[in-house]
């Protein structure tokens, strides 16, 4: 391993212009002649738009437009789409309502855009956003996905609200094994619903050049490639090739920016009729109204045993919430992200899901941080220590009992898990946790009136998203490859085009070590281009856990053909067969000899092709590739949460974390660390922390960082982080992704903890001070009680 | 060092007609308004007679970040932090007397503070963050009396004496309600003197979100004069608990306590603590207080 190749924990490139302000995000950037937008958003959470009065708005001083769906309709503006077709159990397809970019006629949300001013200034914007009056005849509201179903139907097309009955596995077999287990183990869960929050709102420039007819949109995107397609291809805005996107630096977006916003649309049409560049910031309190949502599922799941303590089947009935309209993938998160991963760790014969999504009137929900996944390990992980309680044995041994043991292995819900070692990641995990010692901590705990408890998650996730082919068949409207393009320069120095497109992730870094140690270069040498669809001609954007996975690979396979080149034009220089030429440490070599070119000069020859012949060799040096992965990747691992709860205030305080992940091969070891930190905060803000609230009107209560928490240092302890390998057999480098497992992982692991602690299964996440004591009080009313 | 000349501004927005983008866009956020920066209270409160709807702007932890939602629009803002005399912290006979713009930090960390009544630096510290405790004041949250603010536990659980450039107010007097206090329209605070007390101490449970007072139990001693003062848990904003008072006068000690409790009516109820939780915690923080304030936790 070289300083800077792969395994080394390089410092951030990127990190530099972060920490010195130097960043260039979207609202740094300024375009001359710029006008500001303010979005008017419906106070009511259903209702009728009977008229929307924009005189005196346009009357104010500064003003340029004050626009609402009807002009949006009337200029043609196509609607935003859901881009992953569910069908039903009865064939029927996913129940898709019209998204416009602006509401017209209805608002289905507090927070839905019923109109947008533009004006010279932001305050003046705001100002004359304030005299738009709109009409509403205001219709009964539900937010509850338990009540969707029952509650005032919000879309023609969805009669009860229901968007999909989906399902997956052997309803009559799993029934069968239920009736014949040992043991059942059931719970009614609750997966909460989250507030993304990263730390940049979204922002969005549109700059329509007359001369050219030609948009720019400048957009705090996880993907520019899928929202041009998006923008240019559903939306009608303009055709793909007249239609740039860029994605600067983005200040993080855990899935809340992978999706196609109405705001960004607005933007661009309404530079189209100003004729002058539109940006609109988000505020926070906009953010909490206007961003995606995450989870929000009601679950009722059972799982069965038999005497022996083996797994015989699992059961799982989920309503998901996908709020006031469908947003771009939010189809595939609670089915084809979620039921396929109900198998966890686990040899499970026999597993049947029922999926009904639903509308409600809240913010649409889509793709958060592990994205179905965290709700199927909650789901599983949680059944299995109460199944291990309820048979009265040790939680850790009831997993070892279960786990899958030789690959691949064939799940009864799609997936084909390639490789792994759960037992490793198990034992390496007890071991740096000193489960061994618990007891005593836990002795230790009781004398100072607290109760502690150990909860583990030992969590799967399918990640490297993913083989177009396969997602092709399950409903997916995009192929799920990734393209590289290495250009190497006359002088030797590269740049990577990658589709991905970092928010946090550090590619500039790591894509730059797999080169720098594949062609024998400095690592300053190598520069990351991402983020403009000018730039790199396509890519499918960076979410799941892919841009490792299968970003990297196309870098490889890029690099292969590089190298493969290079040798050609090598073996011109040594005057030797190509056959012959060896590469090694940015030395090419004659097999057998001690002639040599050091890449730079190599590099150099190609440009200026003076030993060889253009007919015989093109000149140049430049390769594009494009992978598609054959298979997901399965990183899984072992979290292990101890808690100490206070009895009196039911307050938790996370004493110590263990993570051991197997992530395959790792690119650097401090980048993922970090990962892992930053994925078992969020997971941890789930469980304890974080949950969106709305009263029976439909208003988002916790609104605001007054109501809504965020974690903070002080809530976690100093993180035990390890990791074991077993390489992922499907892609050149053996890498399976690690964005999102800290996510996934967390939410079981500490609910596992405090339910052990207090002797009692019934609490709900977040796991509030609240919520435990009153659990308490249930439990065991007369400690509790005054 | 000099005092700042009086100035007066309009303030938060680029006038018309200028250059887009000139303004930031905080300062965008909120509606135009009046700056005046006085330098004496005299000043200061003849500008508050003169504005009717005048704010005084102390720290401004509260009152900006409203401005910025755009859920208050005072016309005039009289900054008070050039004013003189307003800064500060003594001892004067067996009280100590803190400035109405003395900054949180200053008190959380004033050695005078520590030495002699460490319970009062406990409650500033544990305010906010830095930034919050560097700008906000003392003067500043009494006045606002919001009903999770710490330090109006701490006036009332220690019998501070509230004085303005008009009278002195008992903190019994002080605190009126949600959001309302004794002062009038004109009138400004200028110190606060907190007596000095033999037995005290804060235990305050963080809003999960916010890190106010999701309740705070302000208990202190001085001779036969007990005091429990409850701040977050009750509607109407901080209050006395004379049942608890009452109790700890037999003996000073947590057992006193022990099965005490106040009712869940008239606490406060949202989504982080229903009345019944609230009830429970002041009695439980009341317990720990007097252990903390007798040294037994």
């Amino acid at each position: 391993m070289s300083a800077t190749g792969i395994g080394a924990a390089v410092r951030r490139k990127e990190d530099f212009r972060f920490v010195t302000g130097k960043g260039q995000y979207t609202d740094d950037i300024s375009r001359p002649g710029e006008v500001r937008a303010v979005f008017v958003r419906s106070p009511h959470a259903h209702a009728k738009i009977r008229r929307v009065d924009t005189k005196a708005a346009a009357a104010m001083p500064g003003v340029l437009a004050v626009l609402t769906g009807a002009e949006l309709a009337a200029d043609k503006v196509g609607n935003l789409i859901c881009g992953w077709m569910i069908h039903s159990k009865d064939g029927s397809p996913m129940k898709m309502a019209p998204h416009p970019a602006i509401a017209h006629g209805k608002a289905c949300y507090v927070g839905d855009p019923v109109a947008v001013v533009v004006a010279e200034t932001l305050a003046q914007a705001r100002d004359a956003a304030e005299k738009v009056t709109v009409d509403y005849e205001v219709l009964p509201a539900v937010t509850d996905p338990a009540k969707a179903q029952g509650g005032p139907q919000i879309h023609e097309v969805a009669p009860k609200n229901t968007i999909y009955q989906w399902h997956l596995g052997d309803a009559a077999k799993t029934d069968a094994a239920i009736r014949a287990a040992s043991r059942v183990a059931r719970l009614d869960l609750v997966n909460n619903r989250l507030v993304p929050n990263a730390m940049e709102p979204r922002v969005a420039i549109g700059d329509y050049d007359a001369g050219s007819d030609s948009f720019t949109l400048w957009n705090t995107t996880q993907n520019p490639h899928v929202a041009r397609l998006v923008i240019s291809a559903f939306v009608g805005m303009a055709p793909e090739h007249k239609l740039r996107v860029i994605a600067p630096d983005v200040g993080g977006g855990f899935g809340s920016k992978i999706f196609i916003y109405p705001e960004e649309v607005v933007c661009l049409w309404a530079s189209r009729r100003v004729g002058r560049p539109v940006k609109w910031t988000a505020e926070r309190s906009e953010a909490f109204l206007a961003d995606a949502h995450g989870r929000d599922h009601a679950t009722h799941a059972e799982m069965a045993f038999d005497a022996d303590g083996r797994i015989t089947g699992l059961k799982v009935k989920t309503i998901a919430n996908l709020g006031g309209y469908m947003s771009t993938f939010s189809s595939s998160v609670p089915t084809y992200l979620y039921g396929t991963l109900l198998s966890g760790q686990y040899d499970i014969p026999n597993i049947y899901c029922e999926v009904d999504a639903v509308y409600t009137n809240t913010v649409p929900v889509d793709a958060y941080r592990g994205a179905g996944r965290p709700e199927a390990t909650f789901v599983v992980e949680r059944l299995v220590e109460v199944g291990a309680r309820q048979m009265g044995v040790d939680p850790a041994d009831l997993r070892k009992k279960n786990f899958i043991k030789s690959f691949p292995h064939q799940t009864p819900v799609i997936m084909t898990y390639d490789a792994g070692d759960y037992l490793a990641s198990l034992k390496k995990a007890m071991e740096l946790a000193d489960v061994k010692g618990f007891g005593r901590r836990k002795r230790e705990s009781a004398r100072h009136g607290k109760l502690r408890g150990l909860g583990y998650s030992t969590y799967i996730e399918a990640c490297g998203i993913a083989p177009s082919q396969a997602v092709g068949s399950l409903g997916a409207g995009v192929g799920l490859w990734e393209s590289a393009e290495v250009r190497v320069n006359p002088t030797g120095s590269v740049e990577i085009l990658t589709g991905c497109h970092q928010h946090g992730q550090g590619h500039e870094t790591t894509f730059a070590q797999v080169v720098a140690e594949r062609l024998g270069i400095p690592i300053e040498n190598v520069s990351v281009v991402h983020g403009d669809t000018d730039k790199v001609q396509f890519g499918m954007g960076t979410y799941g856990s892919r841009s490792g996975a299968v970003g990297i690979s196309a870098i490889v396979k890029a690099l292969d053909k590089v190298e493969a080149k290079a040798k050609k034009v090598a073996a011109h220089m040594l005057e030797a067969s190509e056959r012959d030429i060896e590469f090694k440490n940015g030395k090419f070599t004659v097999a057998g000899t001690d002639k040599s070119a050091a890449w730079g000069d190599v590099a150099l020859n190609a440009y200026i092709a003076h030993k060889f012949s253009g007919q015989e060799l093109e000149p140049g040096l430049k390769e594009g590739a494009f992978y598609d992965p054959t298979n997901f990747t399965f990183p899984a691992g072992c979290h292990i949460c101890e808690v100490e709860v206070d009895a009196e205030t039911g307050d938790t305080e996370i004493v110590g974390w263990t993570a051991v992940d197997d992530f395959g091969t790792v690119i650097n070891p401090m980048i993922v660390e970090g990962q892992v930190h930053g994925g078992v905060a969020q997971g941890v803000g789930q469980a304890l922390l974080e949950g969106a609230v709305y009263d029976k009107d439909g208003q988002l209560v916790s609104g605001s960082f007054m109501d809504y928490t965020l974690p903070r240092a002080e809530h976690l302890p100093s993180l035990k982080v390890g990791t074991t390998v077993t390489k992922c057999p499907s892609n050149p480098l053996g890498i399976k992704g690690c964005g999102e497992a800290g996510a996934i992982a967390a939410p079981a692991a500490v609910i596992n903890a405090i339910t052990d602690a207090i002797g009692s299964e019934d609490v709900s996440m977040p796991a509030t001070p609240q919520v435990v004591w009153a659990a308490l009080r249930k439990a065991r009313p007369r400690q509790a009680a005054e | 060092m000099r005092a700042a000349p009086p100035f007066e501004t309009r303030a938060a927005r680029a006038p018309q007609g200028e250059a887009a983008g000139t303004g930031t866009d905080l300062e965008d956020a909120m509606y135009a308004f009046t700056y005046h920066r006085p330098t004496t209270v005299r000043q200061a409160a003849n500008l508050l007679a003169k504005n009717g709807d005048a704010k005084l702007l102390a720290g401004g932890h509260s009152l900006i970040p409203v401005m910025k939602l755009r859920l208050a629009n005072p016309p005039v803002l009289i900054d008070l932090s050039q004013v003189e005399g307003l800064k500060g912290i003594e001892i004067k006979g067996r009280s100590i007397v803190v400035g109405a713009m003395t900054p949180h930090a200053e008190v959380a960390t004033s050695q005078v503070v520590r030495d002699n009544l460490a319970a009062l630096a406990a409650v500033p510290a544990s305010i906010g963050d830095p930034h919050v405790r560097n700008v906000g004041t003392l003067g500043g949250s009494i006045a606002n009396n919001d009903p999770n603010a710490d330090y109006p536990a701490a006036c009332l659980g220690l019998g501070a004496t509230v004085v303005t450039n008009k009278r002195k107010i008992a903190a019994d007097d002080f605190f009126k309600g949600l959001f309302e206090t004794a002062l009038e329209p004109d009138e400004i605070i200028t110190k606060v003197s907190f007596p000095l007390v033999s037995k005290a101490a804060y235990q305050k449970f963080k809003h999960p979100a916010s890190g106010f007072a999701l309740v705070g139990v302000f208990v202190s001693k001085r001779g036969s004069n007990i005091r429990v003062a409850v701040t977050g848990a009750g509607q109407n904003g901080v209050f006395r608990v004379t049942e608890f008072e009452e109790a700890l006068k037999k003996r000073f000690s947590p057992k006193s306590l022990e099965g005490l409790s106040v009712k869940p009516d008239g606490m406060n109820s949202d989504i982080h603590a229903g009345a019944d939780y609230r009830a429970h915690l002041v009695g439980v923080l009341a317990r720990r207080a007097v252990a903390a304030a007798t040294g037994r936790s």
